[in-house]
């Protein structure tokens, strides 16, 4: 492994391949920041420039975007409550709040901190365990997936809906109903097409985040422009305020990190989980860790809060490299795309890249430290003038935030319907989230919807119909006592609320 | 009697979900496919009525919590202008092309949103379009279908 490691450090510390990583870096961050453009897009807009480099060098830049999009869709979280991406959903919770409250510099910096020491902490871990850790993953059947998915779909409706659990439950089915949308992936019959050809490829997920939050957010703020007490809260982006952390705010962070790491990199390591669910998994497990007085902060501005899925994101990002690299299998959407690149390459991933291409293998890995220390080198104290971007009056923002979703649905399919349907779906969710209807639970809905039919059918077709593939195995069973837990609690909650 | 907006919205997701149930049952799937544990009707028919549940226990359990907003404090006439001026823009894109109509529909945005620095809107709207436009299909070399800019020779 040693030999690995150094070959892999002689191979990203080439001028080159630094220059790589901090470019990829610095320009994952300025489009992971624009509302509805989040690290997929940014990837897939650099696989066509990668291939005039070696493999290594490309993996290398798609990495640095990779993190840079995910602190960047951080940025526009916490600053607009418009996440670039679903992973950074969770950090609005706490994140917005926080800025609303003049600390947008420090809620800045501890996304940015939390995000630097999840990323280190889980590339040592993918360092030292990658080998050991995808057998983790090999044990997970189909019931397993579906029952984990479940979780993360009750979990987030838990902690996302202000205590209106049946709301984000409906937002729930939404989601799923839209992801059904389309051709069906075994069969390929059509299904809710309703004969209109566009609607055969099932609805992009890009215009589904596009439509939910940058369009609806951006008519929000237009929406409820006259309101004084929303007015009085607006984020002056002018005035971010201090980046510095103090000590009190250091240890809560030094609390929250290491938990969080490990969380975000073990559910990184399941394929499908990725950054969204482990984001969500360790808000929730935060809440759940700290005491009564500090959870009563959550959702106004918590240093766990923001500090939780901060990491476990970036966690989640170097572990959905695991499956990737060993299995072949990628983690995430991201890494899906990635996969795309890497045959491209002609290089085929799987257990036997360590043989084949141990240089490619190891400089990602070590590429991805490297990314980590660019990151909170040149992006925390560029912090502020980073976000000037956003600092923008409401004015010329929101047209800007218009423009970036319809030009990102046009480049995709370049058809008007796609354009609509952006529109359509962009102004029932403005009223819906009018009348707090989450959206972050229909966007994860919307992302499993087909991994959860799959796993489903697989699990249907095993047991043959009979639904004991829910409790034949020990790793389902868990997984489902605690979803159940988590209904149980909230109807708990609910009743003790009353009386 | 009055219905609250929360439960108005609830019985229209209902009546979405026994629509999209009804559908999912008329799903064509294949003869040999019928009979068996799982086919494309069966997660949209789970689906379907866990919407109809779901849906239904928020119409009947009495609410704890309720969303009051005010309408006088919306701003109805520019969120108007804004879905109807994306509207236009969706309609006219691939007509007139990328660069007009982008172009157009950012110097109206800005327009009706209040803005009224002609020159500053001039900019963020006409040479910023055109600058995003050298960086996709330029630089990054990402093809724009622009009739127009075709037409007059700008674009190849």
């Amino acid at each position: 492994m040693i030999e690995g490691i150094l070959i892999g450090l002689s191979t990203a510390l080439s001028l080159t391949n630094i220059l790589m990583v901090m470019v990829g870096c610095f320009a994952g961050t300025i489009i992971g920041m624009l509302p509805g453009l989040g690290p997929m897009t940014a990837i897939a807009l650099m696989i066509p420039i990668t291939y005039g480099f070696d493999p290594s060098t490309g993996l290398i830049l798609m990495a640095g975007v990779y993190y840079g999009a995910v602190f960047g869709g951080s940025t526009s979280s916490i600053l607009l409550n418009a996440p670039g991406i679903p992973g950074t959903v969770a950090t609005a919770f706490d994140g917005y709040p926080m800025a609303q409250q003049g600390k947008a510099g420090k809620a800045l910096a501890i996304a940015a901190y939390s995000s630097f020491a999840g990323g280190t902490i889980s590339a040592i871990f993918l360092l030292v365990a990658a080998p050991s850790l995808s057998k983790v993953s090999l044990a997970f059947r189909s019931p397993d997936y579906f029952a984990l998915m479940i979780l993360g779909l009750t979990a987030i409706s838990a902690f996302s809906s202000k205590g209106q659990f049946l709301k984000a439950m409906m937002m729930v089915v939404l989601g799923l109903m839209l992801a059904t949308v389309g051709q069906d992936s075994l069969s390929d019959i059509t299904r809710f097409t309703f004969n209109n050809m566009n609607l055969t490829d099932g609805i992009s997920f890009v215009l589904i985040v596009m439509a939910t939050f940058a369009m609806s957010e951006a008519l929000t703020i237009i929406f409820r422009g006259k309101d004084p007490n929303r007015a009085a809260k607006q984020i002056s982006l002018t005035e971010l305020g201090s980046i510095r952390v103090n000590k009190e705010e250091t240890i809560k962070m030094a609390k929250t990190i290491p938990r969080s790491s490990i969380l975000g990199f073990l559910i990184g390591v399941l394929p499908g989980a990725g950054a969204t669910i482990a984001s969500f998994l360790a808000y929730g497990m935060e809440r759940n860790y700290v005491n009564e007085e500090e959870k009563q902060k959550f959702g106004k501005g918590s240093v766990h809060g923001l500090s939780a899925p901060e990491t476990a994101n970036n966690a989640a990002c170097s572990g959905s490299f695991v499956p990737l690299l060993t299995l072949g299998i990628p983690g995430s959407g991201t890494t899906a795309v990635m996969l795309g690149a890497l045959l491209g390459f002609g290089i085929q991933p799987g257990p036997r890249l360590y043989q084949t291409n141990p240089e490619i293998f190891w400089s990602v890995i070590m590429s991805m430290y490297i990314g980590m220390v660019v990151l909170l080198i040149l992006n925390l104290p560029l912090i502020p003038y980073i976000a000037r971007i956003l600092a923008v009056p409401r004015n010329y923002l929101i047209p800007l935030i218009l423009f970036f979703s319809v030009t990102g649905i046009y480049l995709m399919s370049f058809n008007n319907f796609d354009i609509f349907l952006m529109i359509g779906i962009a102004v029932v969710a403005t009223f819906l989230r009018l009348y707090d209807f989450p959206m972050p639970p229909l966007i994860l809905a919307f992302v499993l919807g087909g991994l959860m039919e799959e796993t489903l059918r697989r699990s249907l077709l095993i047991s043959d119909g009979s639904p004991n593939f829910l409790w034949d195995r020990p790793i389902t069973l868990i997984i489902l006592l605690i979803t159940i837990t988590i209904v149980g609690w909230q109807i708990f909650s609910t009743l003790r609320k009353k009386s | 009697m009055r219905i609250s907006p929360t439960k108005f919205i609830s019985l229209l997701f209902l009546v979405l979900s026994v629509f999209y149930l009804y559908t999912a049952y008329n799903i064509q799937v294949f003869a040999f496919d019928e009979n068996a544990p799982f086919n494309a009707r069966t997660f949209p028919i789970y689906l379907g009525w866990a919407g109809i549940i779901l849906s239904s226990l928020k119409i009947i359990l009495p609410e704890k919590v309720t969303t009051e907003v005010n309408h006088k404090h919306l701003d109805y006439k520019s969120i108007i202008y804004l879905i109807v001026i994306s509207l236009i823009y969706a309609a006219v894109i691939l007509k007139i092309g990328y660069f007009i109509s982008t172009s157009l529909f950012l110097f109206a945005s800005y327009y009706f949103l209040g803005e009224r620095r002609w020159g500053l809107m001039f900019i963020l709207s006409f040479p910023f379009v055109a600058a995003f436009m050298y960086l996709l299909h330029g630089l990054l070399n990402i093809y724009l279908r622009d009739p127009f800019l075709k037409y007059i020779g700008v674009m190849g």
